[in-house]
């Protein structure tokens, strides 16, 4: 039964797939310069309304690049007024100290800046542009204006080895908190991902070192560790529970129950310029699709954690074993799980070989390869 | 973590304390979170004012709900938020 609908918690507004930066495991879908309209100033005050007054209070401006879009301080403004708690994620392009500033006086409450590495060589080389004087100025502003510093650094390959010194970046740039992004392998991501993912003895080395730092600043700094789940026996709880506290709105106005959702088969994810946040919530059948247990086949229907991790990640299985029904491959119960043993086997050999292969970047001339 | 008596204590300025109608809870906000408190959690952390020091926060709440021997729950729910971020000396 499809009983108890809770209200969304979280919102994600990302506003824009736009970006100067080309990060190769960037979460965006392959496709997205298909999706050119993008939302209007007053399409999103009321996508903000009516989703406040269902209960979401946590609100991610993301994108893309949020900045680029010129209404960012009046909606800022307008989720203020609401009561939302606003986070900004960004690259830190486009920020200035009065921009910095002026968001400030709209109600904005957090930034959260991406850093790709610890030293500007390979940050420069993994966005696509030179921005790590810059990322680490803005950082210091964040500091400077009073917000809480979040720092993001997606781990990966590339830059695994750096863990010691990202610490030490973090820590000297005043960071509240830490966010050590293991890559999750969706989008561009998974097309890269025989040159990003880490071999078990770099996940294991880096996670120690983490480890022990994480200790050495309780108190001064937190840290959030996104899992590596490939290593893991056990799949994530897949958005705590798929229409349980989640809201995504796409560029275009798409809502998502997640935001790789866009790539399932057969969800016809709703828009919000055709219905309220309430009905799409309530009554949509993609927000309605992995409500509850009934669509579960085995080994999740019969297993005793499926309240605890939901079968895992839909986008994963759909991506992995071509069918969104079954569960996560990350599942060591899982009659699929070779595939992600494949995957690390594959991505090994790869690490090993001195055989050049260059990562595909996020931009729009590669993106035309996925239409 | 501890208390310091002599210190006035004040909720912290990158938290949010905030009444979620549809929650009918007061809850903390921080970068990426919320922590949903009961009653009594957050009529302490709304003394946190940046004046009031232990002393006073525990005899004004044992005035309020008109009782008595709230010392030891109220220091060391302050303790806990004190460890969490959520308050400052």
């Amino acid at each position: 039964m499809k009983t108890d609908i809770t209200p969304p918690r979280w919102l994600l507004a990302e506003l824009t797939y736009a970006c100067p930066l080309q990060c190769p495991y960037c979460s965006n879908p392959l496709d997205y310069t298909l999706y050119k309209n993008e939302l209007s100033t007053a399409d999103w005050k009321r996508v903000l309304s009516q989703a406040r007054k269902m209960g979401a209070v946590q609100l991610g401006f993301s994108g893309g690049e949020p900045l680029t879009r010129q209404d960012l301080t009046e909606l800022v403004k307008h989720a203020r007024e609401l009561g939302y708690y606003s986070n900004l994620i960004t690259s830190g392009y486009g920020l200035n100290e009065a921009k910095i500033a002026e968001l400030k006086e709209a109600g904005l409450d957090h930034i959260q800046v991406s850093i790709q590495a610890s030293t500007q060589e390979l940050n420069d080389h993994l966005a696509g542009t030179a921005s790590f004087e810059h990322k680490k100025q803005v950082a210091h502003l964040v500091k400077k204006h009073g917000y809480p510093m979040v720092l993001c650094v997606v781990i990966h390959r590339e830059n695994i080895h750096q863990m010691p010194e990202i610490l030490a970046m973090a820590e000297e740039l005043g960071a509240d908190y830490l966010e050590l992004a293991n890559t999750q392998y969706y989008g561009w991501a998974h097309v890269n991902r025989d040159l990003l993912l880490p071999t078990k003895e770099q996940f294991e080395k880096a996670e120690a070192i983490a480890q022990a730092f994480k200790e050495k600043v309780a108190g001064k700094m937190k840290i959030y560790y996104v899992v590596p789940d490939f290593y893991e026996d056990r799949p994530k709880a897949c958005m705590n529970g798929w229409g349980t506290t989640f809201l995504t709105i796409a560029p275009d106005g798409v809502a998502l129950p997640c935001h790789s959702a866009r790539q399932l088969p057969g969800l016809d994810c709703p828009n919000v310029q055709d219905f309220s946040i309430e009905e799409i919530w309530q009554n949509s059948k993609a927000f309605n699709f992995f409500r509850g247990d009934e669509w579960m086949k085995e080994p999740c229907r019969s297993c005793d954690e499926k309240e605890k991790d939901f079968g895992g990640c839909h986008c994963q299985a759909y991506l992995l074993t071509g069918d969104m029904y079954n569960a996560d491959p990350v599942c060591s119960k899982s009659p699929d799980h070779d595939v992600i043993q494949q995957a690390i086997a594959s991505a090994r050999t790869r690490a090993l070989s001195n055989e050049e292969k260059p990562l595909i970047f996020r931009n729009s001339k590669n993106s035309r390869h996925y239409f | 973590m501890t208390i310091n008596p002599d210190q006035p204590i004040t909720f912290s300025s990158t938290h949010r304390l905030q009444w979620e109608e549809a929650q009918q809870k007061t809850v903390i906000l921080y970068p990426e979170g919320m922590v949903e408190l009961n009653q009594s959690s957050a009529e302490i952390l709304k003394c946190c004012d940046g004046e009031r020091k232990l002393a006073d926060i525990i005899s004004e709440l044992e005035q309020k709900f008109a009782t008595t021997g709230l010392g030891n729950d109220i220091t060391a729910f302050l303790e806990v938020a004190l460890k969490n971020g959520w308050i400052q000396q």
